[in-house]
């Protein structure tokens, strides 16, 4: 299959970037940050990507989806991230979606459905600490009638404090720093003994800090295997790695168009500031960048898609590479606008909160290459 | 198309009853590099190789059939690429015939110089030079002063070029040459000669890699036969512009190694390093500040695999921008710039070894020292900047 989008995926692109452009430009996060929105995100607008079909992309097509792949899924992320639109978009359509994907008939039943109608929003609780470190869960699952009684503490959990599913990875066996012994569940909102306490964060989203004390789930709360989720918990923080990457393709390509357009319109010296070589050779460099960047996340996503067994490898590559890429955007977005780049009231700031989020979520640039340097044995 | 699964099998097939084992063995060095020309030694293997290979048209699989090319598409061409890495083949010839004057003679060329001049180029029985660069026309290319005076029946060259790559062992010369002054970019011919030509004559530069692959490059009235002016007189700017994007093409295949010591990617680097620095509890190179430097490379250079494919893939499909070849062509030779920083910090006091038969006769500093070239020739990476901030972003000149 040749590296670029095929002519639906390329039609796909363009209603989606009219689409979000239209319904949720920049100026949409800034009036829900501006009210303190509590939820964080637009419940209609939520509405109108199921709509559009969006949240069914990657539901089966025999489960009420469209049965499309990451790469669809990562065209619709794009748009989100260049308009900065607060979207339970990755938590829901594409982290949730690949965990209860290989979960029973009922789970997928009651949720695809839901997701498909956009009328049910998901979170994903696997970090414990302030770093994404996955195979240091410590939240205990311990087996409880014919179910499990869950007791433990999850952070950065975006959305958890609204989302009607939390997909919790939890230990069932051994100790943190094992990868065997962990096992997936499927939380329902308002579960007895949960607690999540929403945090605002600097980009103005809402991530929520979750308290388990003894909550009671039924053995088909299980998703996958017990003991034996660290594959399936591998695939989705892939599919969330790739889906973050591609939200931060946005992120870091939104921030340059911003900014070249600065540097074309923005005169001193008598000249556009976009004719000193000095910016031209930063502005090129970062085009460079964020090139080389788009191409490793359409690599992985396409291996994802294809279910190849390097799709793994490809996801901290992406990773790691739109980390680089979009954090130099958002740092010579600011810079290359001067003082006002500085101001509330200009948007370049917002794309700078925004990647810091991405670039840390599910495992930032250094551990993505700590974790490929594992792979490759050094 | 054909059935690709059907060409994939036909083609993995035919490789591995055709392509000798040797042929098979990595890259060790220059010597291991098949360029053809007249002067050319090859192995029997390679030589067989290169037959097998030119036999069907493979030594250039997109080119048309009707010049000694493959005629195969894009997609077949990815195939063949495809199938060639699994069994290990290496390239059967490298030319600058095939990567750079090859695809401007078919855009630009007549129907009478593609058939004299693309089957030998296919066959590797010529090998070129590029006589671009002079002493006072580096950067500024079109600055160049070669002039060549119509004489009639015939051009009358005079003037220099210098760091003609291989000038010395190539047989034929494509040149830009000053046909008119009076205007700087309108007033350059592209011109085909043969290096035997009287007037013709080379002396050799030493790199600081000790070796001395490129010249300075002398005409003294030469004469050369109107026909082989490629394009029309005074527009040669075009043919060397379009060219000069396929030079920079291969160039940025540097950035996956580029064939060589390189070449065995971030694991064999690591092996190295594991040999000289040694190993934590876990098993982790020693040194956190290397390893981490290397890991970094590593996503680039993962990221950078990709996006040649994607190159390559938008390319032989018609949706790279025109101007893409100037970003490959940057981030691939600052990739392999920075790989190499890599191979002589892994490799310590032994990479700096400079005869010693351990070394194979520094192998590695001779090549360390050589990938400094890749971000200037071809255009310096400044200039491939000033290309991107220009033609892709469209900054405003100054
Ligand atoms: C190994 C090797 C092989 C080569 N092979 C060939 C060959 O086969 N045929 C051939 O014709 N040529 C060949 N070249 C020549 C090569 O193309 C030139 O060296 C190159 O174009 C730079 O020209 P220059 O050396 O005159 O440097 P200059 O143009 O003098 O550049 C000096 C410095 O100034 C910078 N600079 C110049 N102009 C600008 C600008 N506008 N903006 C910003 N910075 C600028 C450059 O980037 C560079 O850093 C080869 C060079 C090398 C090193």
């Amino acid at each position: 299959m040749p590296l670029f989008l095929t002519d639906e995926q390329s039609m796909l692109r363009d209603t989606a970037r009219q689409f979000v452009a239209v319904t949720a430009p920049i100026s949409h996060m800034r009036s829900l940050r501006d009210a303190r929105d509590p939820a964080g995100f637009d419940r209609d607008l939520w509405k109108q990507f199921a709509e559009m079909g969006f949240t069914a992309i990657l539901i089966p097509e025999g489960e009420g989806g469209l049965g499309l792949g990451h790469v669809e899924a990562g065209v619709v992320l794009e748009e989100i991230g260049r308009n900065l639109t607060p979207s339970p978009f990755l938590s829901t359509a594409v982290t949730a979606v690949t965990a209860l994907k290989p979960g029973s008939a009922d789970l997928r039943q009651i949720w695809f459905s839901r997701i498909a109608a956009g009328e049910a929003v998901a979170a994903l609780a696997v970090d414990e600490g302030a770093k994404h470190r996955p195979a240091q869960i410590a939240l205990k699952a311990e087996r409880s009638g014919n179910g499990f009684r869950l007791t433990g503490a999850k952070s950065f959990v975006p959305l958890g404090h609204v989302a009607d599913l939390i997909v919790v990875a939890a230990r069932t066996a051994g100790s943190p720093g094992d990868t065997d012994g962990i096992t997936l569940f499927a939380v329902d909102k308002g579960a007895a003994g949960l607690t999540a306490t929403p945090e605002r964060l600097a980009d103005a989203s809402v991530a929520a800090q979750l308290r388990l004390e003894g909550v009671e789930l039924d053995a088909d709360a299980v998703i996958g295997e017990v003991d034996q989720g660290w594959p399936g918990l591998s695939r989705i923080l892939s599919a969330g790695r790739v889906g973050a990457s591609s939200e931060m393709l946005g992120v870091g390509g939104g921030a340059m168009d911003m900014t070249i357009g600065y540097l074309k319109e923005r005169r001193q010296f008598g000249v556009p500031i976009g004719s000193f070589q000095a910016l031209q050779h930063r502005a090129a460099h970062l085009y460079s960048e964020m090139e080389v960047a788009r191409a490793a996340v359409l690599k992985a996503q396409q291996l994802l898609d294809a279910d190849d067994p390097g799709a793994d490898r490809a996801a901290l590559v992406a990773k790691a590479m739109t980390g680089l890429a979009a954090t130099l955007a958002v740092q010579e977005g600011v810079q290359m606008h001067g003082g006002i780049g500085m101001t509330d009231e200009y948007d370049i700031g917002f794309y700078m909160k925004r990647g810091r989020l991405l670039a840390e979520l599910f495992g930032d640039t250094n551990w993505a290459a700590d974790q490929l340097a594992r792979m490759s044995g050094y | 198309m054909s059935d690709p699964e059907a060409f994939r099998a036909e083609t993995r097939a035919w490789l591995e009853a055709n392509c000798p084992p040797a042929m098979r063995q990595p890259v060790r060095g220059e010597g291991d590099i098949v360029w053809g020309g007249r002067k050319a030694q090859l192995s029997a293997d390679q030589k067989a190789w290169l037959d097998a290979m030119a036999s069907r048209g493979w030594t250039v699989p997109d080119w048309p059939k009707d010049y000694g090319g493959g005629g195969l598409s894009p997609e077949e061409t990815k195939i063949l690429r495809q199938e060639m890495a699994r069994l290990g083949c290496r390239n059967p010839l490298n030319s600058f015939g095939i990567s750079m004057l090859g695809p401007a003679l078919l855009k630009y060329g007549t129907e009478a110089q593609k058939k004299r001049f693309l089957p030998e180029i296919a066959r590797g029985e010529i090998r070129w030079c590029q006589g671009y660069s002079e002493p006072n026309a580096g950067s500024d290319l079109a600055g160049l002063q070669t002039s060549a005076e119509d004489k009639g029946d015939h051009f009358l060259v005079n003037g220099q070029k210098v760091w003609t790559s291989y000038a010395d062992k190539a047989d034929w010369i494509f040149c830009l040459v000053r046909t008119s002054r009076e205007s700087k970019h309108n007033g350059i011919s592209f011109l085909l000669f043969d290096m035997e030509s009287p007037g013709v004559s080379t002396k050799p530069i030493l790199l600081i890699s000790g070796y001395s692959p490129f010249c300075e490059t002398f005409f003294d009235n030469v004469e050369v036969p109107k026909d082989q002016l490629v394009g029309e007189l005074n527009k040669g700017w075009d043919v060397a512009k379009y060219l000069l994007g396929h030079e920079r093409e291969m160039i940025s295949g540097m950035g996956l190694g580029g064939g060589g010591l390189g070449s065995g990617g971030p694991a064999a680097l690591a092996e190295d390093a594991k040999r000289t620095i040694g190993v934590d509890a876990e098993g982790r190179l020693a040194d956190p500040l290397l390893r981490a430097q290397m890991a970094l490379f590593e996503v680039r250079e993962r990221a950078f695999r990709a996006m040649s494919e994607k190159f390559m893939d938008e390319l032989k499909n018609g949706r790279a921008h025109p101007a893409q070849p100037s970003m490959m062509k940057y981030y691939g030779t600052e990739l392999n710039k920075a790989r190499y920083e890599l191979v002589m910090a892994a490799g310590g006091s032994d990479a700096l070894e400079w005869e010693s038969a351990g070394s194979a006769n520094g192998a590695k500093a001779r090549a360390w020292l050589r990938t400094k070239a890749n971000s200037i020739e071809g255009g310096t990476s400044e200039i491939q900047l000033n290309i991107i901030a220009k033609r892709i972003l469209e900054l405003p000149g100054t």
